[in-house]
């Protein structure tokens, strides 16, 4: 619907060299996975530290135990694998073994979302936001693109406590520049604007860029929000966008129950209500295809947001 | 079996008796736990905590301490009267345990009273995390050992069976797990809830050296934990065979003891069985 040709990059060929990258800086930094070692390139590491990265088979509870138990005596100890097998099959062990000892276990995940594409619903996490910041003690991260998603381990390993971080299976479009910076807890503004917000995370920060671009035609001045860390929340950020614009758009590869946009609702809602649409994975299942056609078809689309963002624009008013 | 000192084993002896009777106290102040998984550990406990384990209360925290995870999160009475007794915390706070306010929740919480190593209380997550703990030693040359203690009832899970599978082919043998054979779970006997026979062969076959013993004879305890640490090259697993509320005449294999505390009455009874002093 816009003229922007994104570059697009691997957020796993990053993620795995930022792993290596910090395993050289600190020898106390351990990986451990479940099978997906190449897929998730923690392989990088591996090779140079072999005795540094543990597969322990098609076993995630067993992982994230080993994991609890390697950060318990003072090691930083990443997880890594598919976000499905990461939060939902493990939950429990996330539960009692990392986050009530609030022990310094990092879980990484790939193939979050719907554009995991062919392989279909059982791969397709659209619920680990919500898992994830359910959990006391946990922060939540959801990178924009490949060079965050980098920016985000460094933040986790000096995080004291329990991280989690999802990202995607393809590329995707590169938001943020070299110079950007991520701390935990901070969002970034990507555009500035005063008529509407445009609150997004992972992929769908670079569709909120596309909508903004299509909203000037229509005379409508949106701010775009890269809302990548969950929990902690930037509240000041929410409030100010509440403040400045009166209407929100949050846009999100996940069930639109409980995410991203949940949390940013609760905060609008308790400090400043303004309208506000919501922009995710509807309440159900997705199916195999690829991940444009399935974006199409559930809706997470710049397209929805430019709509969605003329929608909470009309109920403010004024 | 190598020759232990009488002395010895008569004050280990002793201390389990002392250790069982608060265990009684306690979940009787308390109104609820699990005194029955409690005392089918306790003597198991005793060995670890009064001669095996080198921790040390003035330094809880110490990288190279061995490591002790109760699996069995249920029997956190047995795990408070034991570090109490070694001095990780004072023995009158033990008659808080489960209380508003207390360090002694009802399953272990790291972080509360130091020389608890884990979080435990959902079934089968113990192992795993000794797993980590023992690569941890390996990978840091610290001369620690870990142990863990399961219930037999966590043979149930398929999370302890993850774990049984790693630390062989990780050849942990600074890793040793202790499997309470008390026969019974919440429900009833485990052969009637979910067969375990035949267990020592089960964990051979996933090629843990495994010992036999019954868990309430001191020297059988001792010298399975030291043939645990002469085994190289792979982790050992020490089925004790235990009973259930072992060492009060009414409580032994009694289901009804897993999860309720003894009346004001029983507590008696117990206490004088176990020699409490006048």
């Amino acid at each position: 619907m816009t003229g922007i040709v994104w570059k697009t990059e691997s957020q796993r060929d990053y993620f795995g060299k930022a792993v290596l990258e910090l395993g050289r800086a600190n020898p106390g930094v351990v990986v451990v996975g479940a099978d997906t070692t190449e897929s998730l390139k923690t392989s990088m590491f591996g090779k140079e530290f072999p005795d540094r990265l543990f597969n322990i088979g098609i076993a995630e509870q067993n992982m994230i135990g080993i994991a609890a138990g390697l950060a318990s005596s003072g090691k930083i100890a990443i997880a890594a694998t598919y976000a499905v097998f990461g939060t939902a099959q493990v939950y429990n062990v996330i539960r009692q073994s990392v986050a009530y000892p609030r022990l310094n276990v990092k879980i990484f995940c790939s193939h979050a979302g719907t554009s995991v594409g062919p392989d279909g619903a059982t791969h397709q996490m659209n619920e680990d936001i919500a898992l994830m910041r359910g959990l006391p003690n946990m922060a939540v991260m959801v990178p924009c693109d490949a060079p965050e998603t980098a920016r985000t381990v460094l933040a986790a390993a000096d995080w004291e406590g329990p991280t989690y971080c999802r990202f995607a299976r393809s590329n995707v479009p590169t938001v943020t520049s070299t110079e950007d910076s991520f701390t935990i807890g901070k969002a970034t503004t990507i555009r500035d604007g005063s008529d509407v917000a445009l609150i997004g995370c992972g992929i769908m920060v670079a569709k909120c860029v596309e909508a903004a671009e299509s909203l000037d035609a229509e005379g409508i001045d949106a701010r775009v929000l890269n809302m990548s860390t969950v929990k902690p929340l930037d509240i000041d950020v929410i409030r100010k966008a509440a403040k400045d614009t009166g209407a929100i758009v949050t846009a999100e590869e996940h069930s639109v129950l409980h995410g991203m946009g949940s949390a940013v609702a609760v905060e609008v809602a308790r400090t400043r209500p303004v309208p506000m649409e919501f922009v995710g994975m509807p309440d159900r299942f997705g199916e195999s295809g690829d991940a444009d056609s399935l974006l199409q078809k559930y809706g997470m689309t710049a397209a929805k947001i430019a709509e969605a963002a003329m929608k909470v624009v009309k109920s403010r008013g004024g | 079996m190598q020759d232990y000192d009488p002395k010895l084993i008569a004050s280990l002896e002793e201390k389990a008796r002392l250790l069982r009777r608060h265990v009684l106290k306690m979940t009787h102040a308390a109104k609820s736990g699990h005194p029955g998984g409690s005392l089918s550990c306790t003597d198991i406990i005793t060995a670890l905590y009064f001669h095996t384990l080198n921790v040390d209360p003035q330094k809880p925290d110490w990288p190279q301490r061995d490591r002790f995870v109760l699996s069995k999160g249920h029997a956190a009475p047995i795990l408070y009267a034991a570090l109490a007794e070694k001095g990780f915390l004072p023995v009158e706070e033990l008659m808080t345990l489960r209380k508003f306010g207390s360090r002694l929740q009802g399953h272990p919480e790291r972080g509360t009273v130091p020389g608890i190593e884990a979080c435990a209380g959902a079934e089968g997550q113990g192992l795993s995390f000794g797993i980590g703990m023992a690569l941890a030693a390996r990978l840091d040359k610290s001369p620690t050992r870990v142990y863990v203690l399961l219930g037999d009832g966590e043979n149930d899970v398929g999370q302890t069976w993850e774990a049984a599978m790693a630390a062989p082919h990780l050849r942990l043998d600074n890793l040793t797990a202790i499997i309470d054979r008390n026969g019974l779970q919440q429900e009833g006997p485990t052969e009637k809830i979910m067969s375990l026979e035949p267990l020592a062969e089960k964990w051979m076959a996933f090629k843990w050296h495994a010992i036999g013993i019954d868990g309430h004879d001191m020297r059988q305890i001792l010298s399975a934990l030291d043939e645990a640490k002469a085994t190289k090259g792979r982790p050992t697993a020490i089925i004790a065979r235990t009973v259930k509320g072992k060492g009060v005449s009414f409580m032994e294999n009694v289901v009804k003891f897993h999860g309720s505390a003894p009346t004001d009455e029983e507590l008696k009874r117990a206490l004088a069985e176990l020699g409490e002093p006048a």
